[in-house]
């Protein structure tokens, strides 16, 4: 079966509570009312994922609810409020659906979505932290990226790894639209990065497959970045000898962000501090922490390195 | 034309629907329906409806000069300080909830982010048209004073666009909107005010 109820039900209470709204919204106050509530959204519940067994290293930090994790969302390809993804990502098909993994590789292959989820799978509780300074603690299902890359065999031109994500653009509002960012999304990482024992193809979240507007139905996570290098929906994985071009890094002349992006409490975006953040479910900032808790782990990558300048 | 006394409705509806919004935020606040970042929510909608407020509060004059209607300008003060209201209840949000009244994080913010400075000279810029907002501030000042300083509030609703553009990455299309009415608001008055120099009573010799 491809449509699940689960994927039907939240799509009629949305259109429930925007008549609701509607009601409300009658007159001049139409413009200034929420689009949708969220108490009453149900998440999104994928297929059970088989034999994920417990992961290191994961933090026993308070998780995020799936409510929290399903309705605030960066997915721009659905549109760029945070509920938008939730409204609007249903429509993404993921199946069938491939990666082809290629470039400077002994054995370029394409893999089929369902073959990836016979990886072994392992859960890790990571924390994920939005260049916008909101942080969630996420239960991710997955496997390391570097389990991929070795069935393909990099060669020693593989310098870097580029990411790219699917367009679907009759299923993504988000698409072509006017002021949007280019699509495809594009993303990358130094190969030391993408063979860190961190970093997580995921393709569940809570024991249950990616629900859609989280990046179904394989995404990348890479927990001491901020959340916008962990590519969601990925189509193509391609090592690579020079560093490829990421949408963010280049976007309004680069002004949003570098290629690095590690979390990194002293170094400001352009438009906020990066030095606190709230945690979803919390009232009140909270310090945030170099490389997102995770320097003892991931610091060696950039020994001798000015993180000043490569931000 | 209207009378005030044939109306007796006209100032009670408009502050029941100034005051509307910040119900339904409240309501749903009480039921637990603002979302997974609630503060981001708060934050937000309270910035939007003090900008809607304020271009309500501008668009009076305009309303008279295009379609002869009088009624908006005896609405006038009370939607400016609605919009100052919301926009005290935007800041505070940001100064109390959002940083937790840390002093160095929002100087900082202030000073060193270009939207941030933009709102806040926003707000600046309506805290005097407030405080004079009142019939003796009027007679204090004499009403071409008055009047000179309450142009500010283009000012203030010029610099609230900038600080509502510069904060997005992308996606500029409601900012962008409230820009373009801002422009079309301004645009009447000027342009009335070309077709008719003669009649330039509300024209101040400091202002010229």
């Amino acid at each position: 079966m491809r449509v699940r109820s689960s994927e039907i039900t939240p799509r009629s209470l949305y259109l429930r509570r925007r008549e609701f709204l509607a009601l409300g919204a009658a007159g001049a106050g139409a413009l200034l009312l929420p689009r949708s509530g969220h108490a009453a959204a149900e998440a999104p519940h994928g297929r059970k994922l088989e034999g994920v067994k417990p992961g290191q290293p994961s933090t026993d930090e308070k998780k995020n609810s799936l409510e929290e994790i399903t309705h605030y969302n960066n997915f721009y390809e659905f549109g760029t409020d945070k509920d938008d993804p939730a409204r609007h990502a249903s429509k993404l098909q993921t199946r069938p659906w491939t990666v082809k993994v290629e470039g400077e590789c002994k054995s370029p292959k394409t893999f089929d979505v369902d073959d990836l989820l016979k990886f072994p799978l392992e859960e890790r509780v990571y924390r994920l932290r939005c260049v916008e300074a909101w942080s969630m603690v996420i239960p991710w299902d997955g496997f390391p990226l570097a389990a991929l890359l070795d069935k393909v065999q990099p060669t020693s031109r593989a310098k870097y790894v580029a990411f790219e994500t699917a367009v679907q653009k009759e299923n993504m509002p988000g698409v072509g639209g006017f002021g949007a960012i280019p699509f495809p999304y594009l993303e990358g990482l130094r190969i030391d990065e993408a063979m860190h024992p961190l970093t997580l193809l995921a393709v569940g979240i809570y024991g249950e497959e990616l629900p859609k507007q989280d990046g179904a139905p394989i995404r990348l996570v890479v927990p001491w970045k901020y959340g916008f290098k962990s590519a969601k929906s990925l189509v193509r994985i391609r090592l690579q000898e020079t560093q490829p071009p990421t949408t963010w890094s280049q976007y309004a002349g680069g002004s949003e962000y570098g290629f690095y992006a590690n979390v990194n409490p002293d170094v400001d975006h352009p438009r906020w501090s990066q030095a606190k953040e709230r945690r979803i479910g919390e009232f009140s900032r909270r310090k945030t922490l170099p490389f997102n808790g995770y320097a003892d782990q991931v610091e060696k990558l950039y020994a001798g390195m000015d993180l000043r300048k490569f931000f | 034309m209207e009378k005030a006394a044939r109306q007796p409705w006209l100032k009670p509806l408009v502050f029941a629907a100034s005051l509307s919004p910040l119900l339904w935020l409240a309501s749903r606040a009480v039921r637990g329906t603002l979302g997974p970042d609630p503060v981001a929510e708060v934050l937000n909608r309270l910035g939007l409806y003090a900008i809607c407020l304020l271009f309500c509060s501008l668009a009076c004059t305009p309303l008279q000069i295009v379609l002869g209607w009088t009624w908006p300008l005896r609405v006038r003060r009370m939607l400016g300080l609605f919009a100052f209201s919301y926009a005290c209840l935007h800041f505070s949000t940001y100064l109390f909830v959002d940083q937790g009244l840390d002093f160095k994080g929002i100087g900082k913010d202030i000073v060193k982010r270009r939207f941030m400075t933009a709102g806040f000279a926003a707000w600046c810029a309506l805290l005097p048209l407030a405080i004079t907002s009142t019939k003796g501030w009027v007679r204090r000042l004499g009403y071409r004073r008055w009047k000179s300083l309450h142009r500010l509030a283009y000012v203030a609703g010029a610099l609230a666009c900038v600080h509502f553009v510069w904060r997005f990455k992308t996606a500029l299309l409601q900012p962008l909107l409230f820009t373009a009415v801002l422009a079309v608001l301004l645009g009447v008055r000027l342009a009335a005010r070309a077709r008719a120099p003669s009649r330039q009573v509300s024209v101040p010799s400091e202002s010229r």
